[in-house]
Parts: C-alpha cells; structure tokens; sequence
C-alpha cells in the first residue's frame, strides 16, 4: 500500500554551472541561468510503502510525516534562495532533479528503522507543468 | 534513475465515429461523442522521460529540447485543430484518447533519435487527460 503527503514551500534558485560562462549557462538552463535568481511554489510529495498495522490501521504516522516533511525539508528550504542558504546548493546546481534527490537523502534517514513504512518516492513539481520523481539509487518509480 | 514529467496543453476537436459500424451502432457505442458535428476539449498531455542524472548539468534532460519534440511533433499539429480532419492519422482511425496516444508516441519516437541521438533518456510514459475525468496512461 502507499501512502503520498503533499508539502509546499517558496524558493529561490539560480540554475548555472560556475565553470561555465554566462552564455553556456544559458544555453543549458536558459531564463533559469539569470544570476539574480527567480522563485517557484515548490510541491512536494513524499510517497510511503508498506503494510498498516492492523491494530492502528495505520501504515505511518500522518502526523508524524508531516513533522518530518517540516524538520528535513520545508523548515530549511522555505523561502530560502536555495543557491546561497541550502547545502549543497552552494556547489550543486538546484534544478529539480537534483532538488529531489537531496530531499530523498533528507528523509531517509526518518524510515531507516521504521519497521513497516519505506521511503518509496518523492515528486517535486517546480511547476505544475513539471515534475520529477525519484525512488533512490536502486528504485523504479512507478 | 529519475523521472521528469513535463505536462503540455491543446485545445482541439474530435468526432468518435467507426467505419465498422453503422450510424444506428455508432450513437449506442459513442453516445454524445458522435454527434455529428464534432466538439471540443482542453486536452492536457504528460510526457514523462528518464535517465540517470547527468553530474555536469544536474539534469535528466534539457527541458527546452523536450519542450521543442513535443511543440514540433505533436502541438503544432493538434493545438487549435479538428483531428478527425485535420491530422492525417485520424483519417480512418477513431481519435478516441487511446488512438491518440498511441499517435503521439507514433510521432514522438519517429523524431526522438534527432533530437536526443543518446542511449538516454528515453521515452518512459505517455499520459493524456481528456477531461480531468478520463485519463489515458501508456507506459512506454
């Protein structure tokens, strides 16, 4: 069974490779290479897999996922210029991809020892007509 | 592995009427999509790519480049058109919303290779919302 929580925050971001010269980076990542940087209502979904607890009825916490969703992500990126206040975008270009592989790093750790709940996706829309989703090293997303 | 889903919209008309039926089984079979004179939606089409994440560029793909297939080989062609006259595939096959999926991969393989001549990324999944009731899923 799966189980999806939806978050929101507001970021900043530039999109440019330092080694790179202004036109490249443009050429790359085009209006998202300006220096000054532009922002998106970022849309987070953190999808669990499991079994519930038959006692519960619960297969996590939603409570919990959200307390979680809150400490690893949105507290430390909302309304933050992700370049310049969110490690490892200081060296690593913020695009979404990458936005999505470092916020399933983050969380992680919170369903290492879960004994029913696995980390199964994260989806962040940078816009509602883009999205990526990430399953980790090993994973297929579905 | 990552997944990027990039969504395009196009507004166009269709008709849902089979030759290998009569007029009589068509309205049974259509209901009010046969009408005769054809209607409307706002189409809204997902293409979802993958590929391993290039270091480099922090990218699975150059959206814009996925932005240009998808403009050249498929909304330039549909947005603002009747299909059943004006897209030459719908000539004899029913534009019902699995036909036109099954087109648009059709049209976006045809192009892929010229435009990403890599083993990646690759075409993943095809996804149109006819209406935000009927949805089409075809995975590639």
């Amino acid at each position: 069974m799966l189980i999806t929580r939806k978050a929101e925050f507001s970021a900043s971001h530039v999109c440019a490779q330092p080694s790179l010269g202004p036109e490249q980076n443009s050429q790359i990542y085009g209006p998202a290479a300006n220096p000054n940087g532009h922002g998106h209502n970022y849309v987070l979904e953190v999808t669990l897999s499991g079994d519930p607890d038959p006692a519960t009825g619960m297969l996590f916490d939603l409570k919990k996922l959200k307390d979680v969703i809150n400490a690893a992500v949105v507290e430390p990126m909302d309304h933050r210029f992700l370049n310049y206040e969110v490690s490892p975008f200081d060296t690593v270009v913020p695009t979404a991809e990458n936005l999505a592989v470092e916020i399933w790093s983050r969380l992680v750790p919170y369903f290492a020892n879960d004994a029913r709940a696995r980390l199964h996706n994260v989806r962040v829309y940078e816009t509602s007509d883009l999205y990526v989703d990430y399953s980790g090293e090993d994973g297929g997303a579905a | 592995m990552i997944h990027l889903t990039r969504r395009y919209h196009f507004a166009a008309s269709h008709r849902l009427h089979s030759g290998h039926f009569s007029d009589a089984e068509n309205r049974d079979l259509y209901g009010k999509c046969n009408h005769p004179f054809g209607h409307g939606h706002d189409y809204v089409l997902e293409v979802c790519v993958a590929g391993p994440l290039n270091p480099g560029t922090g990218q699975v793909i150059n959206p814009r480049k996925l932005d240009k297939l998808v403009q050249e080989s498929i909304l330039k062609d549909f947005e603002h058109r009747n299909l059943n006259l004006d897209v030459p595939e719908f000539g004899d096959l029913v534009p019902t919303s699995e036909n036109i999926v099954f087109v648009i991969r059709e049209r976006l393989e045809r192009n892929w290779g010229a435009a990403f001549p890599g083993a990646w990324p690759r075409l993943e999944r095809i996804r149109l919302e006819e209406t935000q009731r009927n949805v089409i899923e075809l995975n590639i």
